[in-house]
């Protein structure tokens, strides 16, 4: 680029380490799985933007946004559950969890989570559709950014544009929404009074999905999506894959009205199929990794074969035995029950399971009693020896408690604890969801070079919850 | 040079159709492809941006010291701007903290928390050079975890001993007293020095005292100070020594030196060096340590 065209490269095609994009222009289709495509992208923004106005009353001292995840505070809420920082391995499970979900439906359905669900899908969708209002269909588009600079052309590409940034704007506000008490910033928003942080996110946010959607669209899939290239591993000859029959569509060829099919494929080569695809594909070439399964190459053939009166599902949504099967005449079933979908669907329930039980068992309170490391241990005057703990409470409800440490291991020991107030052993006082910080001294006549091993258990007398912890009581360095 | 080459035809390479830059090593061919738009978009973008830093922070040394910037940013400032919000932070409890009697800040949980995270930092930072960082002392530095105290161990007095120091030259108020050197002032004999010893290592245990060789010695010497049965007076600083703690070691030979030599530990007033509400804060903090007395 620095050197232009002046480098005396006659060459027209020389090698290019960058694959120039090709523009693509998605003609508009009507048909079941359009329709489909609609309902999942309404769902999906629905969603998006509506969840974090859900409000879900926790009492007190919590927040009442159902889902919120509070950084400053180190909280995440998702309506009955809340997890604190500590337990974080939870998060990693619903990743695992929706990793293997996502190798699950794959495993059956194919890429259902790439043509319906993913983000970049439904906002590369929802920027498309924005750019057909605008600037009309496939055609229209194509001639109108070919053509030149006329003001037509800029009006409607200034449009298309302030569109897509405003919507860019409002997705990038609501994901703040997640980490924030929605109303609020809201308003803020609103009298214009938002903090320099959180405007900043906003506008990277807008940034990268004006970018994302607007923009880089299906290269995203083809370059920067690693499931697009693992997803060979999760499919076999029984996944169901957006197929072209082959047997029947070939020898493809321009049909005339009236004349007879004799020695020819169905395929009538009018591209339907390819001008409607988001990827810029032609999937008469068979399955290819830029394909997302959309299946909007489907409506467009299907719709064309009403038209010149032959069955359709020249293009389908099938399975390759199944295509294959059919080539040979054989008619054969969807096979569902197969060794990979059973292994996904028991890692599946595993691991479902485990963080189900895990989320509902989670314990209300946690003790953490550290043994002073300097100094080990201490002598009194009376001959006594002391050791020095820091006690750590984590109140996970929404109420205050008052806590009773014990311990057990240790005979003729005095325990003596640290704190403002009144503070003793049985009257432990720790605020709602929050940490109480202590430190607390055992004292016992022992013989030198001796350890014991001793339990601490924390007693909540009001709900009968408690916790212990395994410690040592030593006169040894 | 660039005329010659400027003349020459360019190198391009059969299989490829691209110039070559031509250089060549052993055949080898290398290729003038252009450089990836991505690339070079980036490199001009870190370029603008290189230049705009150099323009506005402390970029390029000089002799006289480097380029100041337009926005006139320094680390030190930044260090101070933060300090100062620190400051301002802490300004909220220090003015209650300073007007709080020792009993009110044990009884407020956050000025009793504030006392304790300022406590803690000023202690490492001043304290543990002698006391270490467990506060658990050593040899000729007193423990001070346990509850043997030299000087008296109420907030108070710690408060007193950290204001004042121990032994300061040159001051009134700070903890005095000097045992003497018995043995090199030669106000015992070697032999009176071993009784004293045994007696004194007696002291803790259960033989009736008064039929030692030592206690005539002790009594006429030592009780004035360590008590007529050795369980030490705070006011003079003159330890107990009845109980197992030994500030210089309890061994025989240990002792034995003591008496001969006699010892005087010292620390700084520190009423001098750290602000009022620090040294309070400290006296807090080692008071919590666990050998704090009531």
């Amino acid at each position: 680029m620095a050197c232009g065209g002046s480098c005396g490269n006659n060459n027209d095609d020389d090698l290019q380490l960058f694959a120039k994009q090709e523009r693509i222009y998605p003609k508009r289709v009507s048909g079941l799985y359009r329709n489909l495509k609609w309902v999942a992208m309404v769902i999906c923004l629905g969603i998006y933007y509506g969840v974090p106005f859900v409000r879900w009353d926790r009492g007190e001292n919590a927040p009442d946004q159902a889902v919120l995840i509070d950084l400053e505070r180190g909280r995440a809420y998702w309506f009955w559950f809340e997890i604190w920082p500590q337990e974080v391995y939870i998060l990693t499970g619903i990743l695992i969890l929706a990793a293997i979900a996502l190798f699950f439906v794959t495993s059956l359905f194919g890429r259902v989570w790439c043509g319906y669900l993913c983000f970049q899908t439904v906002w590369t969708d929802l920027f498309v559709w924005v750019e057909r209002l605008v600037q009309g269909d496939r055609n229209k588009r194509k001639k109108l950014r070919e053509g030149p600079w006329t003001f037509e052309k800029i009006r409607k590409l200034t449009i298309t544009h302030i569109i897509w940034i405003a919507i860019a704007w409002c997705t990038a506000g609501s994901f703040i929404l997640y980490f924030n008490d929605a109303p609020t910033i809201v308003k803020s928003f609103l009298e214009f009074d938002v903090s320099p942080t959180i405007l900043s996110f906003v506008i990277g946010l807008t940034f990268s999905t004006y970018l994302m959607a607007g923009f880089a669209r299906e290269q995203v899939c083809t370059y920067m999506c690693p499931y697009s290239r693992f997803q060979s591993a999760m499919f076999d000859k029984d996944t169901l894959i957006i197929g072209y029959d082959e047997a029947r569509g070939e020898k493809r060829g321009k049909h005339k009205k009236g004349t007879p099919w004799d020695g020819r494929g169905h395929c009538v080569d009018c591209t339907a199929c390819v001008q409607v695809c988001p990827v810029g594909i032609d999937i008469r070439d068979g399955l290819q990794m830029e394909c997302i399964a959309c299946g909007l190459c489907i409506d467009a053939c299907d719709d064309i074969m009403e038209k010149i009166e032959l069955p359709k599902g020249l293009i389908r949504y099938d399975t390759e035995r199944r295509m294959e099967d059919k080539a040979k005449g054989i008619e054969s079933k969807i096979n569902i029950f197969r060794p990979r979908t059973f292994y996904y669907l028991f890692v599946l329930t595993v691991v479902g399971g485990f963080m189900l039980s895990v989320l509902l068992n989670r314990p209300a309170l946690d003790l953490t009693v550290l043994h002073d490391r300097n100094p080990l241990f201490i002598k009194l005057s009376d001959g006594q020896i002391r050791n020095g703990y820091e006690l750590k409470i984590l109140n996970k409800t929404h109420t205050d408690n008052v806590y009773r440490l014990v311990y057990a291991g240790l005979e003729n020991a005095t325990l003596n604890i640290k704190g403002a107030g009144d503070i003793r052993p049985d009257n432990i006082f720790v605020a709602a969801d929050s940490v109480g910080h202590y430190r607390f001294n055992l004292s016992s006549k022992i013989k030198p070079h001796d350890q014991r091993d001793i339990i601490f258990t924390l007693i909540n007398d009001v709900t009968g919850n408690f916790d212990t912890y395994d410690s040592v009581f030593i006169s040894k360095r | 040079m660039t005329n010659k080459k400027s003349n020459k035809k360019p190198d391009i390479d059969k299989i490829t159709g691209v110039e070559t830059t031509g250089h060549e090593w052993d055949g080898l061919k290398e290729l003038n492809n252009p450089l990836p738009r991505w690339w070079l978009i980036v490199w001009v973008v870190t370029a603008i941006w290189s230049l705009w830093y150099f323009v506005v922070y402390p970029a390029f040394p000089t002799l006289g010291g480097a380029t100041k910037g337009t926005s006139g940013y320094t680390q030190a400032k930044e260090l101070a701007q933060s300090q100062l919000e620190i400051q301002k932070r802490q300004s909220a409890y220090l003015s209650q903290f300073e007007k709080a009697s020792f009993d009110d800040i044990m009884n407020d949980v956050e000025l009793y928390n504030f006392a304790m995270a300022g406590g803690r930092a000023a202690f490492k930072e001043n304290c543990t050079q002698c006391h270490g960082t467990g506060a658990a002392g050593g040899k000729d530095y007193p423990n001070l975890n346990d509850d043997d105290w030299l000087w008296g161990g109420k907030v108070a007095d710690i408060h007193q001993t950290l204001d004042y120091g121990i032994r300061v030259q040159g001051s009134y108020d700070t903890r005095l007293s000097q045992m003497p050197a018995f043995g090199r002032d030669k106000l015992l004999t070697k032999s009176q020095i071993n009784d004293v010893v045994d007696y004194v290592l007696e002291l803790g245990g259960k033989v009736d005292l008064s039929s030692l060789p030592g206690h005539g010695i002790f009594q006429e010497n030592c009780a004035s100070c360590h008590g007529a049965n050795g369980k030490g007076l705070q006011e003079f600083g003159a330890p107990n020594l009845t109980d197992d703690i030994w500030l210089y070691g309890g061994e025989k030979k240990d002792i034995y030196e003591t008496i001969i030599n006699s010892r005087a530990g010292m620390m700084p007033a520190w009423n001098k060096r750290l602000p009022q509400n620090t040294i309070r804060q400290i006296s807090l903090y080692v008071h919590q340590l666990g050998g704090g007395e009531e």
